[in-house]
C-alpha cells in the first residue's frame, strides 16, 4: 500500500457532490489528476483493489441506457472495495411513476453513502443533491444537455498522458454542441486550465452564446481545425436528422466528418485525436484515423474512466472518512 | 350606512389625483371626496396615516382559478382570498379549467360558485374556441350574455392564422376583447426557458424572444384587418413592446399586459434549476425587463397581472424540464411591484397605479378602476413603506410555487373594501402593529 502514502493525506477537498465541471476549481481539478494518476497506476498491478471505500455504498441510479459509464463507475467502486449496486430503472419502481425525490427518499432510508446519477433531465442531479445536502454525496454522470463532468474530468486525463499541461493548447471540440452535455463540461475543465478551446458545428446545432462559456465558435471545419493540438469528436445523434437540425447524416459528414485528410491537412503533426463513445464510424469519424494510435486515444479514454471516477468518488466520500477509519487505517 | 376613509394620500389615475384626500362612502357608493370631510354623520371611520395609499381596488385580469376541475391546486374561493390578501378588489379567470370554460353549463358553475364563495367579483374570461383545442369557435355570444368578459385560448396559442381572424371579426362584432397567448408553438417547441446564454450553460431547451413577437406581428396585423380588439397577455420581450408600441400610435384596438415575474426576475434566477421559476413565457433576459419597465412607464402596456398559476408541490417536484409552467402570484404582485418600481422611483404611485387598476380595467372593459364619485366603493388601502417576508406557509392560496418564496418585499395593500364592505386582512393586521387604527364612531 506505499502508493497510497503519496495521497493527500489532508485533502483540501470540500465538495460532497460532484454536479458540474463549471464549479469545480483549478484546484480542484488538480486534486482528480493527482489522485487519478496514484489509481492508475494501481489499476497495472496484479491486486489491483484497494479497501479504502469498504463498507461504502455506492449507488448507479441510471435514468438513461448507459454501457460504458455505469460500467466504469462500477469498475472504479469496486476498486475501492465499495458495494456498487446497480439501480437500474427498468427493473426498479419508477417505471411505475415514481419520483425521483421519492427514489432519493428510498435510498436514504437504506443507508446509502452515494449515488451516481445520469437522467435525462438536466439539473435532476442539482435536485437530488439538493435533497440529499451532506448526507449521501452525488455524483453527476450526465443529466440532459447540461454536464458530464468526469467525462470532462478523464478527458483532462487522457490528455496530461500526452503532454505537460493543456494551457495554450488549441483543443477542438467538433460536432452536436446543442445536445452535448461532454462539450459543455470539457469547455469549463480545458478553458479553466488555460486551453484555447474551439468548437465547430453545424449552425443549427450550436446553441445560442456558446462562446460566452469560454471557448470560439466556428461553422467551418477547417480554421477550427487548423494548428489544432487535440481534435475531440463528439456522436451525432442520428434522431437529429428526423428533427431536422441537420438536411443528411451523409451531409453533416461532408461538411464537420473528421478524417485522415482534415486531420492530416490543417491540425498539428501529432495531433491527438479524442471521441467519448460510443463512436458511429464513417459519421463523425472515420476508422482509419479512430484506430490509429499515432493520434487516437480514444481507447486511452475508456480505461482512464475507472482511475478517473476511482478519484472522484474517493473525494467525495472522502469528506466522511477523514473521521477516521478505511482512509486513515490505508494510509498509515 | 357612511363611512369615512380619512387622512390618506388619494391616488386615483382615472382623475389624474395625487393628493391628501377623504374618502365619503354611501351605501356601498363613492359619496364626496375632499381634504378634510367632517367626521359627523359617519358609522365607520377608518383614521389613516399620511403615508397610507388610498387607491381604486386593484384589479388582477389574469388568474388561473383551477375551479373546476383541480380544486387541489385552488379553487374559486381560496383564489379569490388570496386576491383579497394580495389588494385585490376583482379578477378575471381563465377558461383552461377541467373541463374546459367554454360552455354555459360550465360558465354557469363558475358564475354560481363565484356567487356564493367569493367576496369579490370574478370575471369569466372563456374559451375562443372549444376545448381550447384551435378548431372551431366556442359559441361566444351566449357565453357574452352570461357573463362572459373575454375570450382566451390561454396556455396555448391559436396557431391558424384563418381561425383566428375569424375569431377577432367575431370578437369585433360582439365588442370582445381577445386575450391573446402569443406564442409560436413550433418556435417554442420542447423549450422550457428563455433561449440564451443561461439556456446554453444550464443545458435546458430554450424559447427564443421571436416565438412570442412573430405571433404579436401577427396579431396586430390581423387586428387591423378585422377591428378586433387583441389584448396581449403576459408580455415578454422587448420585440414585442416595440410591436405593441408601434401598433398603439397607429390607433390599432391594442392593449398588453405584463407579470410581476417578467419585471423582477431574469433568467439569471434559475441557475439553480428551482421549478418555480418556470412558467410560460420563461423568465428573459435584464434587456427585455429593462423594456418592459419602460414600456409600462410610457403606457406601452397597460396592465399589470399575475398570470396567477397555482401548481402542487407534488407537480412541481418534477425535474426542470417536465414539471409543469406557472408561478403563483395574486399575494405577492402589489409587493414585487411596489419594490421593483416605485422603491427604485422608476414609475410614480400614479403610475402604478395606473397599471394595476385603471389600466386593468380598461383593458377588460371591466367597472372600476377609479374613485369617482358615485362608483361602487372599491378601494385599496396600501402601506407602500412595509417590509414583509414572504412565508409560503402564509399564503392563502392552496399552492406554494412562487419565485418569491423567503424573500423581502416591500408595500402591501392592509385594506380591501368591496362595494363599502371592508374586507378584513388579518396577515396585514399581524404584520401591521400600530399604524393603521379604527374606530367606529357611533352617533346616538
Amino acid at each position: 500500500m506505499s502508493t497510497l502514502s503519496s495521497l493527500p493525506t489532508a485533502p483540501t477537498w470540500t465538495k460532497h457532490h460532484l454536479i458540474d465541471a463549471a464549479s469545480l476549481t483549478v484546484d480542484e481539478i488538480q486534486q482528480v489528476m493527482a489522485e487519478a494518476q496514484t489509481f492508475s497506476e494501481i489499476l497495472q498491478r496484479p491486486v489491483n483493489k484497494v479497501p479504502i471505500l469498504r463498507g461504502k455504498v455506492i449507488v448507479n441510479l441510471f435514468y438513461e441506457n448507459s454501457t460504458r459509464t455505469r460500467t466504469s463507475f462500477e469498475l472504479a467502486g469496486q476498486s475501492l472495495s465499495a458495494d456498487t449496486i446497480n439501480f437500474g430503472v427498468s427493473t426498479s419502481s419508477v417505471k411505475k411513476g415514481e419520483t425521483l425525490i421519492d427514489t432519493a427518499e428510498t435510498l436514504l432510508a437504506m443507508g446509502i453513502d452515494a449515488v451516481v446519477i445520469r437522467h435525462a433531465s438536466s439539473g435532476a442531479c442539482h435536485q437530488l443533491a439538493q435533497y440529499f445536502g451532506d448526507r449521501v454525496c452525488v455524483v453527476n454522470a450526465g443529466d440532459g444537455y447540461h454536464e458530464h463532468p468526469t467525462q470532462a474530468l478523464l478527458d483532462l486525463f487522457s490528455l496530461l498522458q500526452k503532454m505537460d499541461s493543456v494551457a495554450g493548447k488549441k483543443i477542438t471540440i467538433v460536432g452536436d454542441i446543442l445536445h452535448s452535455r461532454v462539450a459543455r463540461s470539457n469547455i469549463h475543465v480545458l478553458s479553466k486550465l488555460g486551453a484555447e478551446v474551439h468548437v465547430v458545428g453545424p449552425s443549427t446545432l450550436l446553441p445560442v452564446d456558446i462562446g460566452k462559456l469560454g471557448c470560439i465558435v466556428h461553422t467551418q471545419i477547417e480554421p477550427a481545425l487548423e494548428d489544432a493540438d487535440v481534435v475531440m469528436c463528439l456522436r451525432l445523434q442520428l434522431e437529429r436528422q428526423q428533427s431536422g437540425l441537420i438536411p443528411s447524416t451523409a451531409e453533416y459528414t461532408q461538411l464537420f466528418g473528421v478524417n485522415r485528410y482534415r486531420l492530416e491537412t490543417y491540425a498539428k503533426p501529432g495531433v491527438v485525436l479524442m471521441h467519448p463513445g460510443p463512436m458511429n464510424r464513417g459519421i463523425e469519424i472515420t476508422s482509419d484515423i479512430a484506430d490509429d494510435p499515432r493520434y487516437s486515444v480514444i481507447t486511452h479514454q475508456v480505461a482512464n474512466g475507472v482511475s478517473v471516477r476511482m478519484a472522484v468518488l474517493h473525494l467525495v466520500l472522502g469528506i466522511h472518512n477523514l473521521k477516521g477509519d478505511a482512509f486513515n487505517e490505508t494510509v498509515g | 350606512m357612511k363611512q369615512l376613509v380619512k387622512g390618506g394620500r388619494v391616488i386615483d389615475p382615472s382623475q389624474n389625483l395625487d393628493s391628501m384626500q377623504d374618502v365619503l362612502i354611501t351605501d356601498g357608493l363613492i359619496s364626496a371626496m375632499g381634504p378634510d370631510l367632517p367626521t359627523d354623520d359617519v358609522d365607520e371611520l377608518y383614521q389613516l396615516s399620511p403615508n397610507h395609499w388610498v387607491t381604486p381596488g386593484l384589479i388582477d385580469v389574469h388568474v388561473h382559478l383551477r375551479d373546476p376541475g383541480r380544486l387541489d391546486k385552488e379553487t374559486i374561493q381560496s383564489g379569490t382570498e388570496a386576491a383579497i390578501v394580495g389588494g385585490f378588489t376583482a379578477v378575471a379567470c381563465m377558461p383552461n379549467t377541467q373541463p374546459t370554460l367554454d360552455n354555459l353549463s360550465t360558465l354557469q358553475y363558475v358564475n354560481y360558485t363565484a356567487k356564493n364563495t367569493a367576496r369579490i367579483p370574478v370575471y369569466p374570461v372563456v374559451a375562443a374556441t372549444k376545448n381550447i383545442a384551435g378548431q372551431e369557435l366556442s359559441e361566444i355570444a351566449e357565453l357574452k350574455s352570461h357573463g362572459a368578459v373575454a375570450v382566451s385560448d390561454d396556455g396555448h396559442c391559436l396557431m391558424d392564422s384563418r381561425l383566428m381572424r375569424l375569431a377577432l371579426s367575431y370578437c369585433q362584432m360582439l365588442e370582445v376583447p381577445f386575450v391573446c397567448h402569443a406564442e409560436d408553438m413550433d418556435l417554442s417547441g420542447k423549450g422550457c426557458m428563455n433561449e440564451g446564454y443561461y439556456s446554453t450553460l444550464l443545458g435546458l431547451a430554450g424559447i427564443p424572444n421571436v416565438s412570442e413577437s412573430v405571433i404579436v406581428g401577427r396579431d396586430i396585423q390581423l387586428s387591423r384587418l378585422t377591428g378586433g380588439h387583441v389584448h396581449f397577455a403576459h408580455i415578454s420581450t422587448r420585440q414585442s413592446v416595440a410591436l405593441i408600441r408601434e401598433a398603439k400610435a397607429e390607433g390599432l384596438p391594442i392593449t398588453a399586459e405584463t407579470a410581476p415575474h417578467y419585471i423582477a426576475l431574469t433568467d439569471a434566477a434559475l441557475t439553480n434549476y428551482d421549478p418555480d421559476f418556470k412558467m410560460n413565457p420563461p423568465l428573459r433576459s435584464e434587456q427585455d425587463r429593462l423594456a418592459l419597465i419602460e414600456a409600462l412607464k410610457d403606457g406601452t402596456i397597460d396592465a399589470i397581472a399575475t398570470d396567477h398559476a397555482p401548481h402542487t408541490p407534488d407537480e412541481k417536484a418534477l425535474p426542470f424540464d417536465q414539471c409543469p409552467n406557472g408561478v403563483i402570484g395574486l399575494e405577492t404582485s402589489l409587493g414585487v411591484v411596489l419594490s421593483t418600481l416605485y422603491h427604485t422611483k422608476l414609475l410614480t404611485p400614479l403610475q402604478i397605479i395606473a397599471r394595476m387598476s385603471t389600466g386593468p380595467a380598461q383593458c377588460m372593459r371591466l367597472p372600476g378602476g377609479t374613485l369617482k364619485v358615485g362608483s361602487p366603493a372599491d378601494i385599496t388601502v396600501i402601506q407602500p413603506e412595509l417590509k414583509w417576508v414572504v412565508d409560503v406557509t402564509q399564503l392563502k392560496s392552496k399552492s406554494r410555487n412562487t419565485p418569491f418564496k423567503g424573500k423581502t418585499l416591500q408595500g402591501r395593500a392592509v385594506k380591501v373594501f368591496s362595494k363599502g364592505k371592508e374586507l378584513l386582512l388579518d396577515n396585514a393586521a399581524v404584520l401591521e402593529p400600530v399604524t393603521l387604527t379604527k374606530e367606529a364612531v357611533t352617533i346616538s
